[in-house]
């Protein structure tokens, strides 16, 4: 698909909404949503993750504090909400990299709130970085191999002998420059991480965690700090792996990228989820409206501006 | 000034057994922090804790010598499991922190005289390294001459020894870095927490990382004691560990062979500077020694003073390495 | 939105602009220093008067004979009495010397100091006489034997006496500790570097001290030598303390200026700049050993003071008078940061950069601030440690104390790091009491490595968030 996102004499001027070939996938997950209650904390047909009774608190200060989320499978979820919403900080608490205070969270129906992060990689649930982590000092082919999970040749006895992982080695490989192909990256192959420019970090990343054949996919803002033309690759890219049949939970500030692709979206505020919808509705909610306005954001709710311009209009967001 | 006697010196010294135990520590401290970004500041705990195991097998528990390289073994085993299990959970500074206190406080504990029956205390331990010296295919007392390179008999079965080390370390490290595990270590160099979002174990691979390379200075401190005849704590002055650093900055940590080169320059470079100074024509000697103290003393400091020096230029313009391209430097985000 | 950021940047920085702080920071500190140097200036003219000093010493090396080598070991810490004059300990060889003026002196050795399973041979020579000639030296001898079998040493065991005595110079490392380990911990809340150069702050305190207390400000520079104290001629401790403070503050300046300011600008890596400090720490080593030699020294006066009794507990009034100003200057230390305008930016600086930053604090100039002030108390720190033993390696004998004592309190905080020192400079004193005095460093370790295990954020420190 979509080749000509790195190619800068097709970009598309502005990156409006209505550029965006949302046809280009099925929806799998289309109807699901509606028979479910618009409120925060409503039940899933079937849900792939469960945070209930999460509370994360830094020297005093509630972080997170959310009672009862379910994350429905095979959708494209959206986690919004004004900047310090703890929206990172949860999702350190879904990942294993941070543990909560209290709660618990399950994945299909187990226990993962004790969980490693790794372990939970391996489990089927991998998630990317607000802050891109390409490995700057290795190849993007040697980035891609790495997301392989189950390698043999990652112990460090068998990986004294050769023979023992040469072809899981050359497997590995080939779905790596299959997934380099997919994402249009084959070119850089063979170039250091560290010289990507911050979309094909974006989108290196977003590849390497697909090497992890994940179930669960979490991206925590993709689109942070990419041109408007790679943003619509990367948003083809999401779609693309709910076509998979991936669950896919992203953070993201622009409402556009938010109503194009999501089929949920869970509003968090000062630690807690205050409001649950599909993305039509959700603009309209007036305790999402009044947590952006309160909290003098300089997000972007409504259609109109673009992204990162002035936000003092933030209240005119509609649906 | 004898410059073909100083050129002598400085040849033998570039193949000697002082470059083998460096090359072989810093080779340790490449795996450690060049390819798993470890801030090992306690690499000369790790030598020590294989040349205590050679002694004191012989010295404390009257086994051989042979049994004394598994001791040092598992000396620098216990080491490592004691210095990264509290600290390679949490960031980079607090190894750093426990390595560089640990060296010294090892150093204190092996002379403390309680351990006297055990590690010789402050006079060290002798009379071990025989069994070693017995298999030896040259003269122990004998001079060798080829080409510029001088060595005794003894010396010379220590570096060809030490030589068939270094390269069976490099051959590992080199094997170890192309294979799955290497690349996983050098992800989690540039980065644990994206390494772990992929489902690798970052704590077990670092806690690899510090045991591999300490086992690997543990043998250069076994080659070191046995080369020198006995185990001094004193030897394992925690400024050695700098030293060792030096060198494989100046070789360019994360390449197999920086070691090596690092550990060639740097010791040549000593040992010329330290001929050249002590061979000065007494006109410029007795200038120096009023205007800046030189001294004999002096003359034996100047090798702290340079890697001072060196390590402090080394990190600020050149943390690659004096081979390193800027290239790389400039993707050095860390 | 961004506007209104830009007018709180501006009218922010009209504060922290000019010299202001500056101005603020150097009187503050001038302030602190002249007031302790007034309170101690007056004790000491009154004390030099009655304890002149003395022409000859009285020497000797105490050690014993080890069973299992045969060999001389040396002991080191224990208490050497000269009536009338004062009391030393040993140092690592063993060795003590006592400068007396001629005349005829009893000599004491305190049985309780020896380590467990020595004891001295013969009960009746815990007091000896000696005769100083002028102009010779007296060598005295105390036979020390492995064994209980000579003095049973009663004191060796835990009475109210020893830990009394034991709290007392806890108490002492632990001020002295803080004052080294303050700047270590807020340089690294400013600027996220571990400094491994700042132990050498507290050597350079202690060395400068010396050297200001033997040749004043100018004296080795040859045709300033007949110029009167203080350019030529040397300076009574208490001055030379002061001198030494001033030049580890100046030094501190001259390090962040020359080396680190440079290479945070130009984007030199945290690990890069860690290295940096250790080339440092070894340069700055290797030279003072190259200029001041291997053995250890003392300063002019004050080496051998009679220890005053209060209570169960006996200390040296040179050591009382420098743990109280030790308590003025924390306390100073503490005010300052609470109160005062440089003092909140540090604190601010400290705990989230970015954010002070964008309040417009100047970092830059607060970082410099923190490496002026840290470097001046670890060098107050080091010319107090100094009144026992002058030592060229002094600092990092103690910087595995001083990280401990920093991890401990928790990293970036000032207090972390002043409760830290007092719980380690505590628990290594109290540790004798149960281990050998030789190994009671090693307890630092293990307070560091169970800190770490079970509490890594320090016992005052916050969790840290990720992401």
């Amino acid at each position: 698909m979509t080749d000509e996102a790195f190619t800068p004499g097709l970009t598309a001027g502005g990156g409006g909404a209505a550029a965006l070939r949302a046809t280009e996938y099925d929806n799998p997950v289309a109807g699901v949503f509606d028979d479910v209650e618009q409120v925060p904390g409503a039940a899933k047909p079937d849900p792939i993750l469960v945070a209930d009774g999460v509370v994360k608190t830094f020297g005093g200060l509630t972080a997170v504090d959310v009672a009862h989320l379910e994350i429905q499978r095979g959708a494209i979820t959206a986690l919004i909400g004004p900047n310090g919403a703890g929206k990172t900080t949860f999702f350190n608490l879904l990942t294993g990299f941070d543990r909560p205070d209290r709660g618990s969270v399950s994945l299909e129906g187990e226990d993962i709130s004790r969980v490693a992060p790794h372990r939970l990689a391996r489990r089927g649930m991998v998630r990317t970085f607000q802050l891109t982590k390409a490995l700057s000092r290795m190849t993007v082919v040697d980035n891609m191999k790495l997301g392989a999970t189950g390698q043999r040749g990652e112990s460090i006895w068998r990986s004294l002998l050769g023979p023992l992982w040469s072809a899981q080695e050359s497997e590995v490989g080939e779905r790596a420059e299959e997934l380099l192909d997919r994402f249009n990256m084959s070119h850089m192959a063979d170039e250091f991480a560290g010289t990507l420019s911050g979309g094909q970090r974006k989108l290196i990343e977003m590849a390497r965690a697909l090497m992890t054949d994940p179930k669960l996919v979490m991206l925590d803002e993709p689109m942070a700090g990419v041109n408007p033309a790679l943003t619509q690759s990367l948003l083809g890219h999401v779609k693309g792996l709910r076509a998979e049949g991936r669950s896919v939970i992203f953070v993201e500030h622009d409402m556009d990228v938010v109503r194009d692709i999501s089929d949920w979206v869970v509003v968090m505020a000062e630690g807690q989820i205050i409001a649950e919808g599909t993305p039509d509705s959700i603009g309209k909610n007036q305790a999402v409206v009044d947590a952006y306005l309160g909290q003098h954001h300089d997000q972007d709710l409504s259609v109109e501006s673009p992204a990162g311009g002035s936000s003092d209009e933030v209240g005119e967001s509609d649906g | 000034m004898d410059w073909g006697f100083i050129f002598e010196r400085v040849m033998t010294a570039a193949i000697g057994p002082e470059v083998i135990v460096f090359a072989l520590a810093a080779i340790g401290l490449n795996v450690q922090f060049g390819y798993a970004g470890l801030l090992n500041f306690g690499q000369v705990g790790f030598m020590a804790a294989g040349a205590y195991g050679v002694g004191m097998a012989v010295y404390w528990l009257n086994i051989s010598f042979w049994w004394g390289i598994g001791l040092g073994l598992v000396y620098a085993t216990v080491l490592a499991m004691l210095l990264g299990v509290p600290t390679l959970r949490l960031r980079a500074d607090y190894l750093a922190i426990v390595t560089i206190a640990s060296s010294e406080t090892i150093r204190l504990f092996v002379r403390w005289r309680g351990n006297s029956g055990r590690t010789g205390a402050s006079e060290g331990i002798g009379e071990f390294a025989r069994p070693f010296y017995d298999l030896n295919p040259f003269d122990n007392a004998a001079r060798y001459q080829f080409g510029p390179f001088n060595f005794l008999g003894r010396d010379l079965w220590v570096v060809l020894v030490g030589w068939i080390l270094v390269a069976i370390a490099l051959l590992l490290v080199w094997q170890w870095m192309r294979s799955p595990w290497g690349r996983a270590l050098k992800a989690i160099r540039e980065d644990e927490d994206a390494a772990r979002a992929l489902g690798k174990n970052s704590y077990v691979y670092k806690l690899q990382a510090l045991l591999i390379g300490g086992l690997i200075a543990s043998v250069a401190g076994m080659l070191q004691v046995i080369q020198k005849a006995a185990v001094q704590p004193d030897t394992f002055n925690p400024v050695i560990t700098f030293m060792i650093w030096t060198i494989l900055i100046l070789g360019g940590p994360g390449r197999v062979w920086s070691p090596v080169v690092g550990s060639m320059i740097y010791w040549s470079l000593i040992v010329f500077l330290e001929n050249v100074l002590r061979q000065l024509p007494p006109g410029t000697r007795s200038t120096l020694e009023s205007t800046i103290k030189l001294s004999d003393f002096n003359i034996s400091q100047f090798r702290f003073i340079l890697v001072g020096l060196g390590l402090i230029l080394l990190a600020r313009y050149r943390p690659q390495g004096i081979f390193g391209s800027r290239e790389e430097m400039a993707l050095d985000d860390r | 939105m961004v506007a209104q950021g830009q007018r709180d940047v501006s009218g922010e920085r009209r504060i922290w602009d000019g010299s202001a702080s500056r101005v603020r920071i150097a009187r503050l500190m001038l302030g602190l220093l002249m007031s302790a140097l007034a309170a101690v200036g007056v004790l000491a003219i009154a004390e030099r008067a009655a304890a002149s000093e003395g022409e000859q010493t009285i020497f000797g090396v105490i050690s014993f004979t080890s069973e299992e080598s045969n060999e001389r070991v040396p002991i080191e810490g224990v208490e050497i009495t000269v009536e009338g004059v004062g009391s030393v300990t040993t140092d690592g060889d063993g060795a003590f010397s006592i400068p007396v003026e001629p005349g005829e002196y009893t000599v004491s050795i305190d049985p309780a100091t020896l380590p467990p399973g020595t004891s001295l041979r013969d009960l009746d020579r815990v007091e000896l006489s000696a005769l100083v000639e002028p102009g010779r030296d007296q060598r005295v001898l105390f036979a020390v034997v492995a064994g209980e079998e000579g003095f049973t040493d009663t004191s060796g065991g835990i009475s109210l006496r020893r830990v009394a005595q034991l709290v007392a110079n806890g108490l002492k490392d632990g001020l002295y500790l803080a004052m080294a380990a303050i700047g270590l911990s807020l340089i690294f809340g400013t600027t996220g570097l571990t400094n491994f150069a700042h132990a050498e702050m507290v050597t350079w305190g202690m060395l400068s001290t010396y050297f200001f207390n033997f040749y004043g400000l100018a004296g080795v520079i040859g045709f300033l030598a007949p110029l009167p104290g203080p350019f030529g001629d040397g300076v009574p401790v208490v001055f030379a303390v002061v001198f030494g403070a001033i030049s580890g503050g100046v030094l501190g300046w001259l390090i962040n200026r020359v080396l680190f300011k440079g290479a945070r600008r130009a984007g030199v890596a945290l690990l890069s700049q860690m290295l940096m400090t250790i080339g440092l720490s070894i340069l700055m080593r290797y030279l003072m050993l190259y200029f001041f030699r291997g053995g250890p020294r003392q300063y002019l006066e004050y080496t051998a003071q009679r220890a005053v009794s209060i209570g169960p507990i006996q200390l040296t009034p040179k050591d009382m008078i420098a743990m109280a100003l030790s308590v003025v200057i924390l306390t100073g230390v503490g005010l300052y940061l609470q109160r005062t305008k440089m003092g909140k930016a540090m604190r601010a600086v400290s705990d989230n950069r970015e954010l002070a930053e964008s309040t417009g604090i100047d970092v830059e100039r607060v970082i410099s601030n923190v490496w002026v002030a840290g470097a001046a108390l670890a060098a107050t720190a080091g010319a107090f440690y100094g009144l026992t033993t002058v030592r060229w390696d002094f600092g990092f004998r103690i910087l595995l104390l001083m990280f401990a004592a920093v991890v401990l309190g928790g990293l970036g905080t000032a207090y972390g790091a002043f409760m830290g020192a007092l719980l380690v400079g505590l628990s290594i004193s109290l540790s004798t009491l149960f281990i050998d005095a030789e190994l009671k460093n090693m307890v630092a370790l293990l307070v560091l490595v169970v800190v770490l295990l079970f509490r890594p954020q320090g016992l005052f420190g916050r969790p840290e968030r990720i992401g």
